[in-house]
């Protein structure tokens, strides 16, 4: 009869230490290619739509007439890349959360 | 006299909403009615209005636990309609992340089957053991849960070497760390008063009730889709875990046999990777019915797809096995104690999300 | 391709299937697909990895006899269908009449496509949005389960 095996685990633990890092203190380096937020080199867009078009949930608008605009909402985002391969101009990219914006252009 | 006790849906011990109505006399079960809709996402539907390709990122987030077993067995339903043959790294790569979702959830079936009977400090080590197997999954397709690497025709990423080598060292790290929470859960005294003798159901009443995965093989049937070698089983050998006395200790150990099962087999393919390119490309639209079935954690996923030529899908039907192991539950319920509820109902791993789609 | 072993009919439905039970067939499920002025009910049963399709082509607004005398695995499914596509299925071994899936106020036959006689669609406006939103059934004076809460104490 087998009692308190769970201790052998616990006594482990201690010795080991927590396993999770103090964040944000140490913060992780994140994976390459982490999909945490999608970003676009407005240099290169056509705005050809190809984007929205082909986007599941929404997310993206173009409009071409009057104003050329590209609109993002990013809380629809389901991050799952389909605008970044079908764009055909490959302005699109999907980065980790915390990498820096490119900077806007104007 | 009985009285009727309401069991969820907000439930400390279940993971998704679900309601039992159990009619209790005394401690025993008498009745028990299941309730469920709480998540009801109308998704067959909302997959009929977005177009063929936008399905297989919708499809992925039928469920969190097995995210990518659904997509890929959407995207084999539509290579079967079109004729696409998928590349054989591709399949070697599918069958690499299939296995990684079957070991993060067999251990999160298991850590949950923990903390219904209170032990949470085994639940939390086994929980531990699973964020080495989502950093694994993250590393190769850059998401922990929904991972977007299925594609119809093949798979969207590579695991280049560097990839491979850090997914074999995380196997490792969760081949020794499982050692003691897996001595606990099978050996520990206080654990078998728990799980022993307590939900039986014998093999030939549970083929009956249409019950699937562990659930089933638990019982001694042996039935394991994987043995009918779609994607790249074929190709690797491995035995299906069977145990025989259908009860929750005999599940249980037929999640643990299948955890090590499934780090055999991904050093297998990660191993046998052949070289060939990763996705077929193709044209079309899909015509014509098919029906595919897949081998998920939790037992057997049936894909049910029609198309008309269309781009859009006239029809796609879901079955997931925790829907066909809600009848077993309903038997395994009869004569049980009201404390021992909470743990049969985690011992076949509902996952109620697949449920309702 | 999906091949359908046998086509049934409303009457030799319940001796067919009985039939394949008796031989060791395991259930799996009930797909329903409207197609228009009738829905094709497919049953999926599996032995040893082999999938046997039946089909049964209902025409709107006829009843289907339930199956779940012979196979009781098959009482959830059917109350979904219940639900989802309105249709009556009649002599099931558990009945939630319409609320399996769907709350008192959610539209009726959400998953049918094609208006016909005894269900109503819900109409889209193609872009995946409802057009207007169906007026909701009445609520029944007595919850669905009121029946299942009776002889119970709260």
């Amino acid at each position: 009869m087998r009692l308190f095996s769970i201790f052998k685990d616990i006594l482990s633990s201690l010795v080991q230490g927590p396993v999770t890092r103090d964040y944000p203190a140490h913060p992780r380096a994140p994976f390459p290619g982490t999909r945490g937020k999608l970003v676009i080199d407005e240099t290169k867009c056509i705005y050809c739509g190809m984007c929205a078009r082909k986007c599941p949930a929404h997310a993206l608008t173009v409009t071409r007439k009057p104003d050329q605009e590209w609109r993002f909402e990013r809380f629809r985002c389901i991050l799952c890349g389909a605008c970044v391969e079908n764009c055909p101009k490959k302005c699109l990219a999907l980065v980790d959360r915390n990498a820096p914006d490119p900077a806007a252009p104007k | 006299m009985s009285m009727l006790v309401p069991f969820g849906p907000q439930h400390p011990v279940l993971p998704e909403p679900l309601q039992l109505r159990l009619e209790l006399s005394d401690e025993k079960v008498i009745s028990a009615l299941p309730v469920i809709g709480y998540v009801h996402r109308g998704l067959e539907r909302l997959a009929e209005q977005k177009d063929f390709i936008q399905d297989t990122y919708l499809i992925e987030r039928v469920c969190g636990i097995c995210s990518f077993i659904h997509s890929m067995t959407y995207c084999m339903g539509i290579e079967e309609m079109m004729n696409i043959a998928v590349p054989p790294r591709a399949l070697y790569l599918r069958t690499v992340w299939s296995e990684l979702h079957r070991m993060h959830s067999h251990l999160l079936a298991l850590g949950l089957l923990a903390d219904a009977f209170g032990f949470e400090n085994l639940f939390y080590s086994l929980w531990r053991i699973r964020e080495e197997i989502m950093d694994a999954m993250e590393a190769t397709t850059g998401g922990r849960v929904m991972l977007g690497s299925c594609c119809i025709g093949g798979v969207r990423k590579d695991i280049d070497p560097a990839q491979a080598q850090f997914v074999l060292e995380k196997l490792a790290n969760v081949e020794r760390a499982l050692k003691r929470p897996a001595e606990v859960l099978i050996g520990d005294y206080t654990v078998k008063q728990r799980l022993v003798g307590v939900g039986v159901i014998d093999g030939k009443k549970a083929y009956e009730l249409g019950a699937v995965g562990p659930t089933l093989r638990g019982s001694g049937v042996l039935r394991d889709h994987r043995t009918t070698g779609y994607a790249a089983y074929g190709e690797l050998d491995f035995e299906p875990v069977v145990e025989q006395d259908g009860d929750c200790y005999a599940r249980t150990l037929v999640r643990i046999g299948e955890l090590r099962q499934s780090i055999a087999l991904v050093r297998q393919a990660l191993g046998k990777l052949p070289d060939s390119e990763l996705k077929t490309p193709f044209k079309g639209n899909p015509e014509g019915e098919v029906a595919v079935r897949a081998e998920q954690p939790r037992g057997e996923v049936l894909y049910y797809l029609r198309g008309n030529g269309t781009d859009k899908l006239e029809r796609l039907r879901i079955r997931t096995p925790t829907f066909a192991n809600i009848a077993p539950l309903l038997t395994m319920l009869v004569g049980c104690n009201l404390a021992d509820v909470a743990v049969i109902i985690l011992s076949i791993d509902p996952c109620i999300s697949c449920t309702e789609r | 391709m999906m091949t359908v072993q046998e086509n049934l009919t409303l009457e030799n439905q319940q001796e067919r299937i009985g039939a394949l039970l008796l031989r060791g067939y395991r259930f799996v499920t009930m797909t329903v697909v409207d197609v228009g002025e009738a829905f094709d009910i497919y049953y999926h049963f599996d032995l040893d990895y082999e999938m046997t399709v039946y089909k049964l082509a209902l025409p709107k607004g006829t009843e289907l006899p339930s199956i779940s005398g012979i196979c009781f695995a098959a009482v959830i499914v059917e109350n979904e269908i219940q639900d989802l596509f309105g249709i009556k299925v009649v002599n099931l071994a558990i009945e939630y009449e319409r609320h399996f899936l769907l709350a008192p106020d959610a539209p009726a036959a959400p998953f049918c496509r094609v208006p016909g006689v005894g269900v109503t669609a819900v109409a889209t406006d193609g872009k995946g949005n409802l057009s207007a939103p169906p007026p909701a059934p009445p609520l029944a004076s007595a919850p669905a389960d009121a029946a299942a809460m009776q002889g119970g104490v709260r």
